[in-house]
């Protein structure tokens, strides 16, 4: 398996990311961000490049436990604020999800994972009108790809700089901004209930998949091309299954077409439009 | 005239917003008469931005006096020549991604983009039609060329422009970076970079190339604009992914020097490539465009 070196240069990235946040942002008018800092290495890369690109004076990052969150998580975020001297806030969400949990005894770990997800997206989008400032993405190509997400929760954001480095780069490049090793060689978690991990969940490491994903995604490989790779072909098949499956959380919502000009189809203009 | 003081003019645009736009190219193309610029070469899509989509019918010009957008361009003219990108649409509303050269208050040539790309990130074939002709032209400095981006990443518009008399290639675009690797430099730069040195080597001329630098949406537009000379030698580079204002002093008799040497010209046998382009063209298979 060595087709597939995902190693990047991290000056580049970290040039073209953080131009993209200052762009991105000064041209709708703001020069401040919010993003939302779980402890784990994805918010944490997202907020190193957003403080390098803007000002650590302008950007607040904000903590949200619930009450079955680590306390590593918690102290893994301190850290990297108190590191990067970031503006802070702690919200804790447990009081906002737990009368809608208790409404059903039989509310499944899924569920309550989604509900916490959405309410730290309430949170931040609250925060982003009163700071104002915009909220940044920290969902990587790996978690998009496998649809490792809660639709209108974790991944929902204004701008996104980090989604198109696999999780093994986002690594690499936390490592090279200087994002503390106690962030970046803890295993990942959604942290949305004891000791879960996201490996555990999804069954194989990042690391292999994000291999498999160089190829399939990026060098167009086929599946028996993945196969003569190395790689198992109920793996190979399996995630391409995920990817499939979760379409729909990588796009806005179909609208039905009946006019001649329709929005998505054919009234096409980027964000950046006139700016 | 055997030398030339060339700028390179590395810009962001703003997207659909022409006036903005024109400001700074004035600004620009002031700063360079200032330090005695014969010209001044903007990237592709300089006065509009680059990813226009539905805004391309409302952003388009006609390169001429009249013109709000050409007017003070065409007047800065008379002490620098310039080329400048932009939407043409012609008399019978087609839209085309064109570069206009201006000198001396007067629009010298106009190139349409030939080759729209419409493929992986780009859509340009949807919104553009596609331009129809590759003509090498006189400019106070010799013979000259034009092409805009992907008319480069195919050999036979330089390679025409090249027999059609052009000892300066002026290459512009709005290339979008792709391709981060454990590189110095992103493969899309790194692909251009190489093809438009192989362009000075194979033509004995020389290429220079201006390309935007800025971000629309998630692209971002690499900058390194470059000028090589007859030997293929790196004369000026403007910065990666920053706006830039580079000069550099072509020495026109270095193409003296070089094809002297290497008579690449000369010996180029070209009614043995139009037989075997005829023979190639004419049998099975080919249906031509």
């Amino acid at each position: 398996m060595t087709k597939s070196n995902l190693s990047i240069n991290t000056d580049l990235a970290r040039k073209i990311l953080t131009g993209f946040i200052k762009s991105e942002l000064s041209r709708v008018g703001f020069n401040k961000a919010v993003i939302g800092l779980s402890g784990g290495i994805d918010s944490a890369l997202s907020l190193t490049l957003t403080a390098e690109a803007i000002g650590k004076e302008n950007v607040l990052a904000i903590r949200m436990p619930y009450k079955a969150s680590s306390q590593d998580s918690l102290d893994h975020a301190q850290t990297l604020i108190e590191q990067l001297g970031v503006q802070s806030l702690t919200i804790p969400i447990t009081e906002m999800a737990d009368p809608l949990i208790a409404l059903d005894s039989e509310i499944s770990k899924t569920r309550k994972g989604n509900i916490m997800a959405r309410c730290r997206m309430i949170v931040l989008y609250d925060q982003s009108e009163s700071f104002g400032g915009l909220v940044i993405g920290t969902s990587n190509k790996t978690e998009i790809l496998l649809g490792y997400s809660t639709i209108f929760g974790d991944s929902a954001s204004a701008i996104n700089p980090i989604g198109d480095l696999y999780k093994t780069q986002v690594r690499q490049l936390s490592r090279a901004m200087g994002v503390p090793d106690s962030i970046v060689d803890k295993a990942p978690s959604a942290d949305l209930w004891a000791n879960q991990t996201d490996e555990n969940e999804l069954g194989f490491t990042y690391e292999e998949v994000d291999k498999l994903f160089y190829l399939l995604i990026d060098q167009r490989y086929r599946v028996e091309e993945c196969v003569d790779a190395g790689f198992d072909e109920s793996f190979v098949r399996s995630v391409l299954k995920r990817v499939q499956r979760n379409q729909f959380k990588r796009m806005m919502p179909p609208i039905a077409k009946v006019s001649n000009r329709t929005i998505g189809y054919d009234f096409l203009y980027l964000r950046d439009w006139g700016t | 005239m055997t030398k030339i003081k060339l700028a390179l003019a590395q810009i962001n645009t703003k997207l659909g917003d022409v006036d903005a736009n024109l400001e700074k190219h004035l600004d620009l193309i002031e700063r360079a008469r200032a330090r005695e610029t014969d010209l001044i070469l903007f990237p592709e899509l300089s006065l509009t931005g680059y990813t226009l989509q539905d805004l391309t019918p409302s952003v388009a010009h006609r390169p001429s006096a009249d013109d709000p957008i050409f007017a003070p361009l065409l007047k800065a003219s008379h002490e620098i020549d310039m080329v400048v990108g932009f939407v043409d649409e012609d008399e019978r509303h087609r839209f085309y991604i064109a570069d206009a050269y201006l000198s001396k208050g007067e629009v010298v040539h106009v190139h349409h983009k030939v080759y729209l790309p419409t493929y992986g990130l780009f859509d340009e074939g949807r919104f553009f039609a596609w331009g129809d002709s590759i003509r090498a032209f006189d400019t106070r400095f010799g013979r000259v060329g034009m092409l805009i981006c992907e008319d480069f990443w195919h050999i036979s518009p330089p390679y025409l422009l090249w027999l059609d008399g052009a000892d300066i290639l002026l290459l512009t675009s709005a290339s979008p970076g792709r391709g981060l690797k454990d590189d110095d430099r992103l493969e899309s730069a790194r692909w251009v970079e190489h093809t438009n040195r192989a362009y000075a080597n194979l033509f004995t001329c020389f290429v220079a190339h201006s390309n935007r630098v800025g971000y629309e949406d998630g692209l971002n537009f690499w900058g390194g604009s470059t000028v090589y000379d007859p030997n293929g030698e790196l004369l000026a580079k403007g910065p990666y992914h920053e706006e830039a204002l580079s000069f550099v002093e072509l020495d026109l008799n270095q193409l003296h020097r070089t094809r002297a040497r290497l008579p690449l010209l000369r010996d180029e046998r070209t009614a043995l490539v139009q037989r075997e382009l005829e023979r190639i063209l004419n049998g099975k298979g080919h249906t031509g465009r």
